[in-house]
């Protein structure tokens, strides 16, 4: 027991010595205390490069079935069919506002092809109704026209008869009103005359 | 030190916590498992959250969605027919999990879940699987046409069709190292360039002036490794259309 005491004594002291010294060192060179460092864990690091080192094989397996087992579970579950509905919907609509927009186009043309024939036909319509009323109108006109011209003739007419009927009866009495001068000028003047050889003479001055 | 300059140390795989051991298989959760789960995460609630609305006319966020949707389904569409719709799911599912764990693990700091092999190798042997599993179960025996390819001579098909059985059996190889080499090797380029802008710096005035080209190299090949995320992710996805092509319609 003694002899043991002893002898850890003296190696504690020696581990001593030998720790002061190192510890000089080191306070000296700190870089050499580094490099002795890596230098002894060296040997111990012979295992081999770690892409290559089996151990490593199993774990790294195990887990990568798991998390690329989820991963395919999920892509194949979740993610992709949610995607591919995703772009489905939008092509669908896609076509379908495509379509509907042919659709609308379509009933746009015909809407214009509508609107054009039935301005056709009111224009014609309407040409039809002015030509007709200007027809109707005129002969309208041409028979007033003609119905005013034969009453102004007729009238016309009777005017003349009466201008003529004036005229004879004035002329008749022209004939008078002479014939009655004769008499009171050819008396005043010295000889008698009957108021019937004053008619005669006015007469035959007249038909003269 | 560690994870600013050692170029490997970011493909290291750290436990967060346990599940404990089922028949002495350790149900460790790693940072490996955090960003699987985060990419499966970052996808679903984009994909689920943004054409929540339903929108008749697409917000910007849902159009991202309805984008790549149109982009695998035509990419389906076009190299297999409307019949390997019925793939659309995992197919869709590969090329979002490798863009956004690629692109994911291109930020700094973060796990790179497709530059660890055996991720790669599961996924290309997945889409092999499911070749050979339906190309039998749709057509049998007529499924061993894809080594035999029509109009070529007896005499021709004695060599062509080992080279045809070599292909197909190197197809899962190719597959899945090719993501894996692409990711794997993007990452350490850039880290070993960022290291050096770390290091350099740390010595003082000189140092950051030498840092200068190294940071301008790290920005580049930052670009770079977008397009090879989104190009292997891309990559990836059309090889898996035509082999499923392959299973749809053998014999070419």
């Amino acid at each position: 027991m003694a002899g043991d005491t002893t002898k850890t004594d003296m190696q504690a002291q020696t581990i001593d010595q030998n720790g002061e010294e190192i510890v000089i060192k080191l306070d000296g060179k700190d870089a050499y205390g580094e490099q002795l460092q890596t230098s002894t864990q060296y040997p111990k690091e012979e295992k081999p490069f770690p892409p290559f080192d089996p151990a490593t094989f199993g774990p790294q397996l195990f887990w990568l079935v798991i998390s690329f087992g989820a991963l395919y579970l999920l892509m194949s579950k979740i993610a992709l069919p949610k995607i591919g509905e995703i772009l489905e919907v939008r092509r669908d609509r896609i076509e379908g506002d495509l379509a509907e927009a042919e659709r609308l186009r379509q009933k746009t043309e015909q809407a214009i092809e509508n609107y054009e024939t039935e301005l056709a036909t009111a224009r014609a319509k309407s040409h039809e109704i002015a030509e007709k009323t200007r027809t109707e109108i005129k002969s309208e006109l041409d028979a007033k026209h003609s119905e005013v011209e034969a009453e102004l003739s007729k009238k016309l007419s009777i005017a003349e008869a009466r201008i003529k009927e004036t005229k004879l009866a004035a002329l008749v009495n022209v004939d008078e009103i002479a014939s009655e001068t004769l008499v009171s000028v050819i008396s005043k003047l010295s000889t008698k005359i009957s108021i019937k050889d004053a008619r005669d003479a006015v007469k035959s001055v007249v038909k003269g | 030190m560690g994870y600013a300059t050692n170029p490997i140390k970011q493909f290291d795989i750290i436990e967060i916590f346990s599940f404990g051991s089922i028949n002495g298989f350790d149900l460790v959760f790693t940072n490996s498992a955090l960003m699987m789960l985060v990419s499966v995460a970052i996808i679903s609630g984009w994909l689920i959250l943004t054409t929540r609305g339903r929108g008749l006319v697409p917000s910007r966020l849902q159009l991202v969605s309805e984008i790549t949707y149109g982009f695998i389904a035509n990419m389906i569409r076009t190299s297999t027919g409307s019949e390997g719709m019925k793939f659309f799911p995992l197919v869709f599912s590969l090329f979002t999990f490798i863009l956004v764990s690629n692109i994911l693990g291109l930020y700094p700091y973060f796990f790179s879940v497709s530059s660890q092999l055996i991720v790669t190798v599961a996924l290309a042997l997945l889409v092999m699987g499911i070749v050979i599993f339906y190309g039998v179960w749709k057509n049998g025996f007529k499924f061993l046409k894809i080594f035999v390819p029509s109009g070529i001579p007896l005499v021709v098909l004695i060599i062509v069709v080992p080279i045809e059985v070599l292909s197909f059996l190197s197809r899962p190889l190719s597959l899945s190292l090719r993501l894996f080499g692409n990711m794997l090797a993007g990452a350490i380029v850039v880290k070993v360039f960022a290291g050096f802008v770390v290091s350099l710096t740390a010595m003082g005035l000189i140092g950051i002036i030498g840092a200068i080209l190294p940071l301008a190299m790290t920005v580049a090949l930052t670009g770079l490794e977008f397009l090879v995320a989104a190009l292997q992710a891309f990559v990836f996805t059309i090889l898996t259309c035509v082999y499923l092509n392959d299973a749809i319609h053998p014999g070419h």
